[in-house]
């Protein structure tokens, strides 16, 4: 059997099932996160969310699934069938491909690849093509203009989620998640992670998350008040679940980047616990909380407001913050903790 | 063959069909689509080099941000497909003879192309051993200590392009009038308004 699965097909295998392994991970994830999006959503209101299918109404996002599942697909006469198809499938499948890269351990990660945080950074700026392709191929104008919006949003962004990640690409010396994490790794537990010395980026890094994965107050493309739902209008049953679950796993993705940037990754808090995938998963949820909470008490932007946040105030901030950064970092002030690799920590 | 053979040969394969589509498909947004595929699939051939941190920036500045602008531009185009077909019949014969000349120089040019003896020494000699140096490094190395100057004569070339662009473009139109975030932020709420006892039945 050993010998079975050092063969090519054995490998194979082993990696066919590590990525079902991912993938169940993500639909489980989903599945309960998006039950705990709407009761913190419901809590904040006041209201009591979903409460009637299952215990507690834990069975409420399967209900929902699988009343999407048997609904039937609409296709619009004008529609060009085959993008309008593929596009749900990009938004569904991109965000799930960027995880193959996130590790939950030193040696839980699917592919341990030296340029991770650029793959996940490139993959995530694939994910717009899902919404562009999802809003032209619809043939209506709302769609369309949701597209058009999302286009300019995203790309708005990345711009700013790019120099962000470089100052803590600078403090590190690499692009490999695993050697991010090591190097947030120190005597001090919490206060050695990357977050008190990138203090005002985090911030800026998790509203930019917000914008890049369309949601409140930046869920423009999807505006239900003045755009119906955006490039989603004339998208039903299992397309719309692809677009919805997309989101929700890109959502995860913003938070594990926030954890394994800033946050330390599977390291612990404090110096005597041991360090583990459980602390990863729960710095994971910690975030995907302040998401839920940021869509619950934050009213919605202004097209014009968003695209003037994004340039004028975080592209300067954090390009300014690129060379703050290398300037710490190559005369190693502040006892190297801008450049972990000079001082190996 | 090879697992990474087959790979090659796929990832070949789609980018010369993607390339093909590019240019036959009939509606623009499948065209740029089609390049879209081709980048990606190029990005692959990359990966397969051993050149990944090359594959990554042809990702995240191709696709993510070069051909997300085309596709903004040509969904908002309105072609007329009739009158663009009856264009090309007219242009025809010239492209094809520009076709045909310049493929009959290529193969001048490969027919009688011979490497110096020494081009490998030479092309050795700048680059470090792969295997010793982590391609990203090797780049950085490369272009931010080795050919700074040129890389930074590069860099304002293209800055003075993009100023060239926004100056020809700007216009700025000062009857209109614009929103000052910064006194809509400082402005006293006390004086902005007023709160006024209003009478049942009244009226102010």
């Amino acid at each position: 059997m050993a010998d079975f699965f050092s063969t090519g097909l054995g490998i194979a295998i082993i990696i066919l099932a590590q990525c079902l392994l991912m993938a169940i991970f993500l639909l489980l994830a989903a599945y309960f996160f998006l039950y705990a999006d709407r009761k913190v959503w419901a809590a904040v209101q006041m209201r009591r969310g979903p409460n009637v299918v299952g215990v507690f109404g834990l069975l409420q996002s399967a209900a929902d699934m699988l009343k999407l599942v048997v609904k039937e697909v609409v296709i619009p006469a004008g529609a060009d069938r085959t993008v309008f198809l593929i596009a749900p499938l990009v938004a569904f499948a991109l965000p799930m491909a960027a995880w193959a890269v996130i590790p939950f351990n030193e040696t839980w990660v699917l592919a341990d690849i030296n340029v991770a945080i650029l793959y996940v950074f490139a993959i995530s700026s694939l994910e717009v093509y899902g919404v562009i392709m999802g809003g032209w191929a619809s043939n209506s104008k709302y769609p369309f203009l949701g597209s058009l919006r999302s286009a300019a949003q995203m790309i708005s962004y990345e711009v700013s989620i790019g120099f962000i990640i470089i100052g803590v690409i600078i403090s590190t010396g690499s692009l490999n998640f695993g050697e991010i994490v090591a190097a947030q790794d120190g005597s001090y537990g919490l206060f050695s992670w990357y977050w008190l010395p990138h203090l005002p980026m985090v911030f800026l890094f998790f509203v930019s998350g917000l914008a890049e994965t369309n949601r409140p107050p930046f869920d423009l493309p999807e505006a239900e008040s003045e755009l119906v739902a955006g490039y989603q209008v004339e998208y039903s049953s299992t397309p719309f679940l692809l677009f919805m679950a997309g989101e929700y796993f890109a959502m995860f993705l913003i938070c594990a980047l926030t954890t394994l940037l800033f946050f330390g990754g599977w390291l612990s808090p404090i110096p005597g616990l041991p360090d583990g995938a459980l602390w990863f998963i729960a710095k994971l949820s910690f975030f995907f909380l302040i998401f839920a909470m940021v869509k619950a008490i934050t009213p919605r932007y202004r097209y014009d407001q968003l695209m003037r946040l994004g340039w004028k105030v975080f592209l300067p901030l954090s390009l300014a913050w690129v060379v703050i950064v290398s300037f710490f970092a190559h005369f190693e002030l502040f006892g190297g903790a801008y450049a972990r690799w000079a001082v190996g920590g | 063959m090879t697992v990474a053979d087959f790979t090659f040969y796929v990832f070949a394969v789609v980018v010369v069909a993607a390339g093909l589509f590019t240019v036959v498909s009939r509606n623009p947004v499948h065209s740029v689509l089609w390049l879209i595929l081709a980048f990606l699939s190029s990005a692959g051939l990359f990966v397969l080099l051993g050149a990944e941190f090359v594959a990554m920036l042809l990702i995240i500045v191709y696709v993510g941000a070069v051909a997300v602008l085309f596709l903004f531009v040509v969904m908002m185009l309105d072609v007329d497909f009739a009158e663009l077909k009856g264009e090309m019949a007219k242009y025809m014969p010239l492209a094809l003879l520009i076709g045909v000349v310049l493929l009959m120089e290529l193969g001048l040019v490969f027919g009688t192309w011979t490497f110096a003896e020494n081009a490998d020494g030479l092309r050795a000699a700048v680059t470090p051993e792969p295997a010793a140096v982590h391609n990203t490094r090797a780049l950085g190395q490369l272009i931010y200590d080795d050919y700074i100057i040129l890389f930074q004569l590069a860099g304002l070339i293209l800055l003075v392009a993009m100023i060239g662009a926004i100056v020809l473009t700007l216009r700025h139109r000062t009857w209109i009038k614009r929103q000052d975030i910064l006194a809509q932020m400082y402005r006293d709420p006390a004086k902005a308004m007023e709160v006024r006892d209003v009478k049942p039945g009244q009226g102010l």
